[in-house]
């Protein structure tokens, strides 16, 4: 279960998110749509606790992520944007790291990590160091570090991206998967991830909800019944601001 | 208390996986060891203590070597990214920064434990004060100390490695350079006692100097810890600010 509610960040006078509430519920996958800086990445570093907010507040399972941030990050999977890893370490020696550090011990540890590596299907990199993979293998190597401890919340930035079209499809069927149990939310710029994979999506545009819904609800709103067109009318351009 | 441990063992592995901490430790004990016999004219002064044949230029390798070895400590998170898993972590920003800067230093107790054949050839040639030695390994290892937790409070600042680098040895530089007796002995001629005794007392070979001699005082206990537990919380506040 997440709670946002009211959350705010604001980098001087320029507002990145702005006063942003929503919830996810268990069995729920909110996709969370928007152009490049509409303030996704910001709300997702918010909410897992790694930028402190303006203002406001999100709940993990009821665990406030600024009161009790432990209780809050232990509740948490989550892949960032860029993926990142040590590339110092081999794919199992990460996996192992990131279970101590979810105080995961003895056979839970090893079951864990095999778990972990079977379903990011990275069985033929397990030994290999981080720094030699492809980009394919490094997003999944992440995924399967915030799969780890079978956490109740994921959080994914962009879990799709750099992936080809066969990985592409295992990700969005293994988000489909995940989220009868867990609440998730993820941020694409693929429109038809939504279809492939969400429950419900929001489209936020500089730090604000402009739609939530159902992707039939979503499907409806528009004139010509396509998500193309209701992002491309309810999100400004780039090219918006220069001209007007 | 366990997390500490966790991210300690991580930086170990990352330090000897890669060449740096072998390189590093080869360089000390070849640089040091070598001027012991040649600049140090270990065997002409006949000083079994150690304190000016070897023990004297190790200010010297550290205000160098100690920063190639701690700089890497932040910045490399901060560029890689994986700032921001650790930042979303269940563990306290605490034990990550006391995992790090152990674990540097662990480094150099290596480097320093390996010098031990010039020990027991002191005790095979002469009869020294093995007490006194020790006292003045103290002393070489917590001036280590001193350099590192600067090089790990200059890397929280910046995500380039070199820029840390260098701002780090020029600061422990200064430190090594304003206590220097020359430097000091200059000064004293144009009768400036408050700013002689300043800088005595600031830099590093007062305090190095009087361990290395035998001598254990308050003052120079204050004077290293004092400065490692004040850039462990300016790392700690800096780290904080930029999650801000």
């Amino acid at each position: 279960m997440i709670e946002v509610e009211n959350l705010t960040k604001h980098f001087g006078p320029k507002f990145a998110v702005n006063d942003l509430s929503f919830t996810v519920k268990p069995g729920e996958v909110l996709g969370f749509l928007g152009p490049n800086g509409a303030g996704k990445s910001t709300t997702m570093r918010m909410i897992t606790g790694f930028i402190t907010p303006s203002s406001g507040d999100a709940k993990i399972c009821g665990h406030s992520i600024l009161d009790e941030p432990f209780l809050a990050k232990e509740k948490i999977g989550y892949l960032p944007e860029s993926a990142p890893l040590y590339n110092d370490m081999t794919v199992i020696g990460f996996l192992k790291f990131c279970a101590d550090v979810r105080n995961l011990v003895g056979s839970a540890k090893t079951e864990a990590v095999d778990r972990a590596i079977e379903t990011c299907f990275l069985n033929a990199v397990a030994h290999q160091s981080i720094d030699t993979l492809s980009k394919g293998y490094r997003h999944r190597t992440c995924l399967a570090q915030a799969l780890l401890h079978d956490p109740e919340v994921l959080i994914l930035d962009e879990p799709t991206d750099g992936l080809d079209p066969n990985q592409k499809h295992e990700v969005r069927q293994l988000i489909k998967r995940l989220g009868t149990t867990k609440s998730i939310l993820f941020s694409t710029h693929i429109l038809e991830e939504v279809d492939a994979s969400c429950t419900r999506a929001v489209i936020v545009d500089r730090g604000k909800i402009v739609a939530d819904g159902t992707p039939e609800e979503l499907k409806k709103q528009s004139a010509t019944g396509s998500l193309h067109d209701l992002f491309r009318t309810l999100t400004t351009l780039d090219t918006a601001h220069a001209t007007a | 208390m366990k997390h500490i441990w966790t991210i300690l063992k991580r930086e170990l592995v990352s330090y000897f996986t890669q060449p740096t901490a072998y390189a590093i430790i080869l360089i000390f004990l070849l640089i040091s060891l070598t001027f012991n016999f040649t600049f140090g004219s270990f065997i002409l002064a006949g000083d079994a203590n150690l304190e000016w044949s070897f023990l004297f230029w190790h200010p010297w390798l550290y205000m160098l070597l100690a920063p190639a070895v701690g700089m890497r400590l932040w910045s490399d998170e901060q560029r890689n990214g994986t700032l921001e898993l650790l930042g979303t972590f269940p563990i306290p920003p605490w034990s990550t920064i006391i995992g790090k800067y152990l674990a540097a230093a662990l480094v150099w107790l290596i480097a320093l434990v390996l010098t031990f054949p010039i020990i027991i050839t002191v005790n095979y040639l002469g009869d020294p004060d093995n007490g006194r030695i020790v006292s003045g390994y103290l002393g070489s290892y917590l001036t280590c100390c001193v350099f590192l937790a600067i090089t790990m409070l200059v890397s929280a600042c910046t995500r380039d490695q070199v820029v840390c680098l260098i701002v780090s040895v020029a600061i422990c530089t200064l430190m090594v350079l304003c206590g220097y007796e020359a430097f000091i002995r200059e000064l004293a001629r144009f009768r400036f006692d408050f700013l002689v005794e300043a800088l005595t007392s600031l830099g590093v070979w007062d305090h190095f100097r009087s361990l290395s001699r035998g001598m254990f005082r308050y003052q120079d206990m204050v004077w290293f810890f004092s400065i490692i537990f004040t850039c462990l919380f300016g790392t700690s506040a800096i780290l904080s600010a930029k999650r801000a």
